[in-house]
């Protein structure tokens, strides 16, 4: 290993599509393989399709999954039918975020936990916890499991064009449903949803067979290539959060504005900090803004209301798709407002923001 | 983006930076090494007309969509142009790097000290050696 970072299934496979690799959290990544924006637009007109092996996978089975689980996630596990999925967070006592995740009902007692790469074993010991002497078996299939994403509005015709005999079209699966499906030859787990505001899947294969998926998928000419750079403007532009920027131990989730992750009467772990802080309002709100000067927002910029600082950036781009610095921010009370005009400070220089309504993209058309 | 290439009608500073030379006169743009290290270029910070740039010396910014990178003048003087055309199209600094990628025009304060930049075979010797 290069540095002692790790490397996932398509390790070789990204280097020969002379893929730019980036160490991220660990891991050998490519953040390109031509271009941020030429693969931010290749998944919104067309399909683009992601390495996210470095993800963690944890699987969680035996009769006392449920209730341990209804513990420790924000989500209600009961609306959760077998083969479905469901976005949901993992709480600490204080409300905060150890991790946001995906989780799949594979079978009755059969949950898989999809998590952030660089929080597999924070979420992990986190749960060790909750599992002791519980009939239940927690298994981490991070090193067994290769993953992908194929987004964009061709992702599903591709994969039904590779899907094997006797698989029902992925058309068919409506959005946070899984499937088993044969894709060239490899048995794998697909689920419609994904990280970009596309359509498409996430896909997940054994390790050994993902590289065949890879390519099988990459030879529809629909379909390019796409790193972690593009996949990071994608996900602003909708306004996803980012956990390590937007969302930490330390956030709540009411302000998060990640409310609607939490079913707050299954009494789930910290959900007696989230019910106070909703009834009382939070008292800053993590939104998006639109840099109507041209600057590129970062990480750490303040924001000002006139003199008074008011806000702080935890993600911001440059838009592909709007050709505007994108951002959100924590911004606190009534600054926070859908409209309000703010100074982000830009290494000394000041610009101009607008407070936005999620999503920023599309861009609401005027009526 | 355009293959790597350093054309031997243009002198070159170790920050990675080109220079066109007429007269005392000379134009300055970052280099293909410089362009492809930052990535697709999506905003620049460039100083006016009038301003002066110092040799060595940062005058401006260029941003990708992952990273900053302050633009160090191999020589210094007074701007006298600003290439227009960045402001709606920095990515021209990736794809036309040494022609519609030129960001300032500047009248030098001593001509001379040109003579002290390297030439396209030196720099990418230097390249080689990094």
């Amino acid at each position: 290993m290069r540095d002692g970072l790790k490397r996932t299934p398509l390790h070789a496979r990204n280097v020969e599509l002379g893929a730019r690799m980036i160490d991220f959290g660990g891991w050998d990544m490519p953040v390109f393989y031509e271009g941020i924006g030429d693969e931010h637009r290749a998944v919104r007109t067309s399909a683009g399709v992601f390495d996210v092996s470095h993800m963690g996978q944890l699987a969680f089975t035996g009769p006392d999954a449920h209730d341990v689980l209804q513990h420790a996630l924000s989500g209600d596990v009961d609306r959760i039918a077998p083969g479905r999925a469901q976005y949901s967070l993992l709480t600490n006592e204080g409300g905060g975020i150890v991790d946001d995740l995906i989780v799949y009902r594979r079978g009755d007692d059969d949950y898989l936990l999809v998590v952030n790469a660089a929080n597999t074993g924070a979420v992990h010991e986190h749960l060790l916890v909750d599992v002791a002497g519980r009939d239940l078996a927690l298994v981490d299939e991070s090193d067994a499991t290769g993953m992908l994403a194929l987004q964009g509005p061709a992702a599903i015709g591709v994969l039904d064009a590779l899907r094997g005999d006797g698989v029902a079209p992925l058309s068919g699966v409506e959005r946070f449903g899984m499937t088993m499906a044969e894709i060239a030859g490899v048995p794998c787990l697909v689920v419609r949803t994904g990280y970009t505001g596309e359509d498409g899947v996430e896909i997940m294969a054994p390790a050994d067979g993902i590289a065949t998926v890879f390519d099988a998928i990459l030879a529809d000419d629909r379909v390019r290539p796409c790193g972690l750079g593009a996949r990071d403007t994608l996900r602003l532009e909708v306004c996803y959060p980012l956990h390590g920027n937007d969302i930490s131990p330390d956030t709540n989730a009411i302000e998060a504005g990640l409310g609607w992750a939490c079913a707050l009467d299954t009494g789930f772990r910290g959900s007696d900090v989230l019910r106070a802080t909703k009834e009382t309002g939070p008292q800053r709100r993590l939104v998006p803004f639109r840099v109507t000067d041209r600057a590129v927002p970062r990480q750490g910029f303040a924001l000002f209301a006139g003199e008074r600082e008011v806000g702080i950036v935890t993600s911001g781009t440059m838009s592909p798709s709007l050709d505007q610095g994108i951002g959100l921010a924590y911004i606190e009370g009534d600054a926070a407002a859908v409209g309000t005009v703010l100074q982000l400070d830009v290494r000394g220089r000041r610009r101009e923001v607008e407070v936005a309504k999620k999503p920023l993209y599309p861009p609401e058309k005027d009526t | 983006m355009p293959a790597e290439s350093y054309p031997d009608d243009l002198r070159y500073h170790r920050d990675h930076d080109w220079v066109r030379l007429d007269g005392d006169v000379a134009t300055f743009g970052i280099t293909w090494y410089a362009q492809d290290a930052l990535g697709e270029v999506v905003h620049a910070e460039l100083p006016a007309v009038g301003d002066t740039v110092e040799a060595g010396e940062s005058y401006g910014e260029l941003e990708s969509v992952k990273a900053v990178s302050d633009i160090t003048a191999p020589l210094g003087g007074e701007v006298t142009e600003v290439n227009e055309k960045i402001a709606d199209s920095p990515e021209l600094v990736n794809d036309e790097t040494y022609d519609g990628g030129w960001l300032i025009r500047v009248r030098l304060g001593d001509a001379s000290a040109a003579a002290g930049l390297l030439d396209a075979t030196a720099y990418q010797e230097y390249l080689a050696a990094l």
